[in-house]
């Protein structure tokens, strides 16, 4: 069984980080993982993203055109990745700055205000949190546990952020969990 | 130690320091400049010397002189920064100097592009540099293959007194991957006293090293250029080394790919098998030596009909695999260049064509 998730959105959201994370978390499961970034030429403002691919299986290809899921978090993203989503899986949508759907009736979207949320928390930089959050929380991808233990160790050198990542981590869950 | 997630470029980096090499020369460039950002902050955490050169061309000039001297040395690069290099890597292979070099390939020709290539095939194997020199060229599929092999490579460069090549690719370099450390080698080369000009005061020898590439007597020169031939010899003879895929089957076809390339093969194989097509993959991992006896032996399987050379480039290691298999079965090219790696179902659709 291979799942593969693309998160994408501008550079400076913190897009690789989450990716880095889940990656971690699935390595942690005992799963074969492999975090693909892009690095092509991109002008600036304009789309960076990263694929994870997890397997219970050595990873053949690790290019994949046709991911399971998308996490989305400014408009550009999502409209170029959008189509690219395999039927039922899960897109999260930015939609504190996407302002448009995924235009499929076959996928599970999911909108998650990131940047207001994160805001509300006291800190924007957390908005990619918030959206790890509420996916890991909807895809079930990973144990949502072990995902809080990999965010605590990504921020252990800077420890007075731990609390607030928490609370973006459980912001985002709530928000999977409305619907 | 268990798994840690990490970048190809900076486990690179890491695995040569776990191979004793603590010098390090480069100049940055795309796609593997994390190597020296990594090795600038852990060389002097080892002790080691992280040195930025002002072009690659000094970096290759200061690898011979130190790997002269003795010291383990190796560099990374890429592409156009090889080209460079290539001058004297074939005096490095002349004087017969221990070097590591990696080179995390880019499109080309020219600047070309930044994506995954394997467009350098022919510069790292057949030559790149002039004269009658070859490389042990050593090609990794995935992280944890990269680290094992520039932890191999500094051993065999010291063995054969040899430039070894380790030929990646942006995604190798790029990737995170879960990857384990074997334990530390020992620091220094243990020959280096037979022909290292090392100075005289610790050496047990009185003969005085002398390392060069100037031979002016034709006699002279060609004694030289025949040991250096019995030493590619040696390596056809120790060296090769290769995976076997789904060989146990009765496959109808036969595909050679390395790197990058090579793991969509796999995937393909397990999709073909899954639609009922047997296929199998024999994937270098020196690419010279070649596995040109091993690729000979798959293809004269009865089952098998047809050949694919598959690679990230207009078609290089085809003419190997042509001469492995000696006309016997035909050999197809498919590949493609600019930094588009083929999907499993491209590489699908190419092979049903010839059933």
């Amino acid at each position: 069984m291979q799942r593969e998730v693309m998160f994408a959105g501008f550079g400076g959201q913190g897009i690789l980080l989450i990716g880095n994370i889940l990656a971690h978390t699935a390595m942690e499961e005992g799963y074969e993982v492999a975090w693909v970034p892009s690095y092509g030429p991109e002008m600036r403002g304009g789309t960076a993203y990263c694929l994870v691919v997890i397997s219970d299986r050595p990873i053949g290809s690790p290019i994949i055109r046709n991911p399971m899921h998308l996490v989305a978090m400014n408009h550009p993203s999502l409209e170029k990745f959008a189509p690219m989503v395999k039927p039922n899986g899960v897109v999260v949508i930015n939609s504190s700055l996407i302002h448009i759907g995924s235009d499929r009736d076959d996928v599970d979207e999911l909108l998650v205000p990131a940047n207001d949320i994160a805001n509300d928390l006291g800190s924007i930089k957390v908005a990619n949190i918030v959206a790890l959050g509420a996916f890991v929380a909807r895809s079930k991808i990973a144990d949502f546990e072990l995902v809080r233990q990999c965010v605590k160790k990504k921020f252990s050198s800077k420890k007075k952020l731990i609390p607030i990542n928490m609370a973006a981590l459980e912001e985002g869950k709530k928000v999977a969990q409305l619907k | 130690m268990g798994k840690i997630l990490m970048k190809g470029n900076e486990a690179i980096g890491e695995a040569a320091i776990r191979a004793g090499c603590l010098n390090y020369f480069a100049y940055p460039i795309t796609p593997q400049s994390e190597v020296a950002e990594y090795l600038s902050r852990r060389m002097p955490e080892v002790g080691g010397v992280f040195l930025q050169a002002e072009s690659e061309i000094a970096v290759a000039n200061m690898l011979f002189g130190a790997a002269g001297c003795g010291a383990r040395v190796f560099t990374t690069s890429s592409s156009p920064g090889i080209s460079l290099m290539s001058e004297a890597i074939s005096y490095i292979s002349s004087a017969q100097c221990p070097v590591v070099f990696v080179n995390i390939v880019r499109g080309g020709p020219g600047l070309g592009g930044i994506l995954p290539s394997q467009a350098d095939y022919f510069q790292a194997t057949k030559g790149g540099g002039h004269g009658d020199y070859r490389l042990l060229v050593m090609a990794p599929a995935s992280v944890q293959e990269a680290v094992e092999m520039v932890m191999m490579a500094f051993p065999l460069a010291e063995k054969y007194r040899n430039p070894v090549m380790i030929l990646g690719d942006g995604l190798i370099g790029q990737m995170m991957e879960p990857v384990e450390f074997p334990e530390h080698l020992r620091s220094e080369p243990s020959n280096k006293d037979d022909w290292a000009t090392n100075g005289m005061d610790t050496r047990k020898s009185n003969k005085p090293n002398l390392v060069k590439s100037l031979f002016l007597n034709a006699e002279l020169l060609e004694e030289h250029n025949i040991l250096l031939k019995a030493k590619y010899d040696r390596m056809k003879q120790e060296e090769v080394r290769y995976e076997s895929y789904n060989t146990d089957t009765d496959y109808q076809a036969l595909i050679v790919s390395f790197g990058t390339m090579s793991r969509v093969c796999r995937t393909v194989i397990d999709n073909l098998k899954a639609q009922g097509f047997e296929t199998a993959m024999i994937r270098p991992q020196t690419l010279f030596p070649f596995p040109q006896e091993p690729i000979k032996q798959a293809a004269l399987k009865e089952s098998c009909k047809v050949v694919f050379s598959i690679e990230l480039n207009m078609g290089q290691m085809v003419e190997d695999v042509e001469r492995s298999v000696q006309g016997k079965r035909p050999v197809h090219w498919y590949g493609k260049a600019g930094g588009d790696v083929p999907t499993p179902e491209e590489v699908i659709d190419v092979i049903k064509s010839f059933f």
